[in-house]
């Protein structure tokens, strides 16, 4: 018996809670969806569109749209997953994402999704990106290569640090993480390693100085499991480097 | 050898191996009026860049980056600048744990790469013969044919790279080095696994040893002549002056055997050896200072470091080591003997290995330290193919600013181009070219153990091109074998 406040996804009934968005109903019922930018402690905006599902023949991110009654959802089909690849080849393009020598593989929300997805080669050419390494703050490091624009950090920052250190400036392919600073410079800020912000990247952009690669091949997060199984927002919790 | 400059009037003799995989080296024989072979050019047409483009990232990504420069000896790379960003994070003195772990990674990493290269690159040459059909001078023409002997092979490099799984997390390009130390212990279940195989591998370690001695000796006046050159030999020795393939202080001997330089720190190496460039090629000579940069070149590796020590700490590699060099009243200066030196120390790292797995240091104990940080550091070890130098400097914020690699290989580069052309002297007559060179080239170059020796030697046969050029740069003859080991001679 279909419930009334209820959706089929992949022609399984998932119930949901007013205010629910297709993602966070499909999340609470241990219904995984691809999703990076999206965090269950700030409001979503849909800018990474892996969370893409199919609404009732149209396309849209799950996580900006509200769940209601009898829709019908499909997620985990080819035309969905195709074009999650693509959306995930052209994040891995407009950055410099080198996985074999990153600190964060292992732990990496975007490695971690491509693998679930299937994502195997980069198929446009990478752009290359100039982008600047900060490594001005004594305790923390701004490597933007790896920055996908998911503004997480600059929410945390904002709404839960108070700081107001992050932004995103430029259009387009030249969108760049920026530091509210007079000469954009982590180390002119007072951002502290115990700082909301300083946590929540979901790839390798913000690190900490001490305890690289503290974490041995085989007991990453997502060495053990796929992310589908065990979620997006858990690397924070169980990784936390030490404070220096 | 005189310089190309000075050459008069060379003629172009080209040996271009052109294979699937990764590494690729090409041969020049510059010939001068009398069809004399004046000068040989190894080439290292690859360039790989990493010097640059780690500069600007920080220090503690060094070992996780440059270990990507090789899929044979990563370990060996990921230890070198291990210890040059212990400097760098001001760690002089590592824990026990650490120290012991480092230890069986590398002895882990020595045994596989050299089980890889006797077995598997050289072995058909020696056990067929250098001039053998091509489509027998391969891994599974061994394998076929002494599939015994083969699979010990096999076996011996799997026990290498369990080691190395069993500390970094995975058999290529795992990590477990981290400034001051290393980031996990050995699993006991794994210790106990490695512990159950480790006779077993030390008893086929002292069959391959007897199998190089026997191949060697059974033809030993051809074999002591063959690409013969006479050079220094480079290599750590303990503070006793024993073989040290970790840490320990450089040692030069001279081809008399006597010592041009003992217990010198790593830490001055650029006190002791300089690199020349030349314009032909992407790897650089490095050279003695104090001899020269035409004189100064010396060789690495097995050979070099059986030579220059004084004993090795384990009784049955120390008792090879007196065979290897008995009779000699100086060191043994034929290429074709590192097969040999080399799987004595296949020998020493298996006995090494038994004696560290019952230590309870790589199981428990503190991992790392911390100190404070320097602006320079070095690191110094003894890879498979020799001595590895690394050297870094980073600035305030732990970036980056420069950095020098001198790999094995840079090392021995002089010395292979002098083997190449004592075997092209002795091989090429006039301007007839025949598949013996090619093999004879092959075989000289391969027995430095190159670390683009997998380019040389491909399974099945090695595609290469020989040309003979007119002083106008117009080709004469050419002989070439293309990869189904076909030969075909064609006149201009």
């Amino acid at each position: 018996m279909t419930s009334e406040r209820a959706f089929t996804l992949d022609d399984t009934e998932v119930e949901f809670e007013p205010g629910d968005s297709l993602l966070t109903a499909a999340l609470a019922s241990d219904r995984y969806i691809p999703h990076l930018c999206a965090h269950p402690d700030f409001s979503p905006h849909g800018s990474c569109r892996v969370c893409l599902v199919e609404v009732d023949g149209h396309n849209r991110p799950a996580c900006t749209t509200a769940a209601q009654p009898g829709m019908t959802i499909r997620s985990d089909i080819e035309p969905i997953n195709v074009m999650r690849r693509q959306l995930l080849q052209l994040l891995f393009v407009e950055g410099n994402h080198f996985c074999p020598s990153c600190e964060q593989s292992g732990q990496c929300q975007l490695q971690a999704t491509v693998y679930t997805v299937g994502m195997t080669d980069l198929h446009y050419p990478p752009l290359g990106p100039r982008r600047e390494l900060d490594a001005s703050h004594p305790d923390l490091l701004l490597d933007r290569d790896r920055c996908i624009g998911c503004e997480l950090c600059v929410k945390a920052s904002s709404e839960v640090d108070q700081k107001h250190i992050f932004s995103l400036g430029g259009r387009g392919t030249h969108t760049q993480l920026i530091v509210n600073s007079e000469h954009n410079q982590l180390g002119e800020t007072d951002m502290t390693p115990d700082d909301r912000a300083a946590h929540i990247c979901p790839v390798g952009v913000i690190l900490f100085k001490t305890g690289n690669y503290a974490q041995p091949t085989g007991q990453r997060l997502y060495d053990q499991q796929p992310i589908s199984a065990i979620g997006n927002h858990r690397a924070e919790d169980v990784d936390l480097p030490p404070t220096p | 050898m005189d310089d190309a400059i000075n050459s008069s009037s060379p003629r172009r003799v080209v040996i271009d191996p052109v294979t699937r995989v990764e590494g690729h080296g090409k041969v020049v024989l510059l010939l001068d009026d009398q069809n004399l072979v004046q000068q040989a050019r190894f080439h290292i047409v690859e360039f790989r860049g990493f010097e640059k483009f780690i500069q600007g990232r920080p220090y503690w990504e060094l070992p996780m980056v440059v270990q990507r420069l090789c899929g044979i000896c990563p370990v060996s790379h990921q230890l070198a600048a291990g210890k040059a960003i212990d400097q760098l994070a001001g760690v002089i003195t590592l824990t026990p744990s650490a120290e012991k772990l480092r230890r069986l990674l590398h002895f882990g990493q020595v045994l596989q790469s050299h089980a890889l290269h006797f077995f598997h690159l050289a072995s058909p040459d020696l056990l067929f013969g250098f001039s053998s059909a091509t489509e027998k001078r391969n891994i599974f023409a061994v394998l076929e044919e002494y599939p015994d002997f083969a699979m010990k092979g096999v076996k011996m490099r799997r026990f290498g790279q369990e080691i190395i799984k069993a500390v970094t997390g995975k058999k290529i390009h795992g990590l477990a080095v981290v400034p001051g130390g290393m980031n996990k212990h050995i699993d006991p279940a794994e210790v106990a696994d490695l512990t159950a195989q480790v006779n077993e591998v030390i008893g086929w370690s002292q069959e391959v040893v007897n199998v190089a001695r026997e191949l060697y000796l059974a033809n030993e006046e051809y074999h002591d002549r063959f690409a013969q050159i006479t050079s220094p030999f480079m290599g750590l020795v303990d503070a006793t002056g024993g073989l040290e393939l970790y840490d320990g202080n450089l040692r030069v001997q001279e081809p008399d055997g006597q010592l041009f330089i003992d217990q010198f720190d790593p830490n001055d190496y650029t006190q002791l050896i300089r690199e020349q460039v030349k314009s032909w090629s992407y790897m650089k000579f490095p050279y003695l200072i104090d001899k020269g940069q035409d004189e100064g070149w010396y060789r690495v590796g097995p050979l070099a470091r059986l030579n220059a020590c004084d004993q090795i700490t384990t009784p049955l590699a120390e008792r090879e080591r007196q065979r290897f060099l008995l009779g000699y009243a100086t060191p043994r200066q034929s290429p074709l003997a590192y097969h040999w030196a080399r799987m004595i120390e296949l020998l020493h790292c298996a006995e090494a290995i038994a004696e560290l797995l019952p230590d309870n240091d790589l199981q428990s104990g503190q991992l790392s330290v911390t100190g404070e940080p320097r602006h320079e550091g070095i690191g110094v070890i003894e890879a498979p193919r020799g001595t590895l130098f690394h050297h870094y400097q980073i600035d305030d914020q732990g970036l980056v600013t420069q950095a020098n690699l001198i790999v094995s290989t840079t090392s021995n580069n002089q010395a292979m181009n002098e083997s190449i052309r004592r075997v092209a002297a002795d091989q090429l007559d006039g301007q007839e070219m025949t598949p013996e060179l090619l093999n004879q080239v092959e075989v000289a170059i391969r027995a430095y153990d190159p670390c683009l020796s997998c380019a040389t030697h491909a399974v099945g046969s090695m595609p290469l091109q020989v040309e003979l050029q007119n002083l106008a740069g117009q080709p004469l003859a050419v002989l070439s074998r293309d990869s189904s080991g076909n030969i075909e001679t064609s006149s201009q």
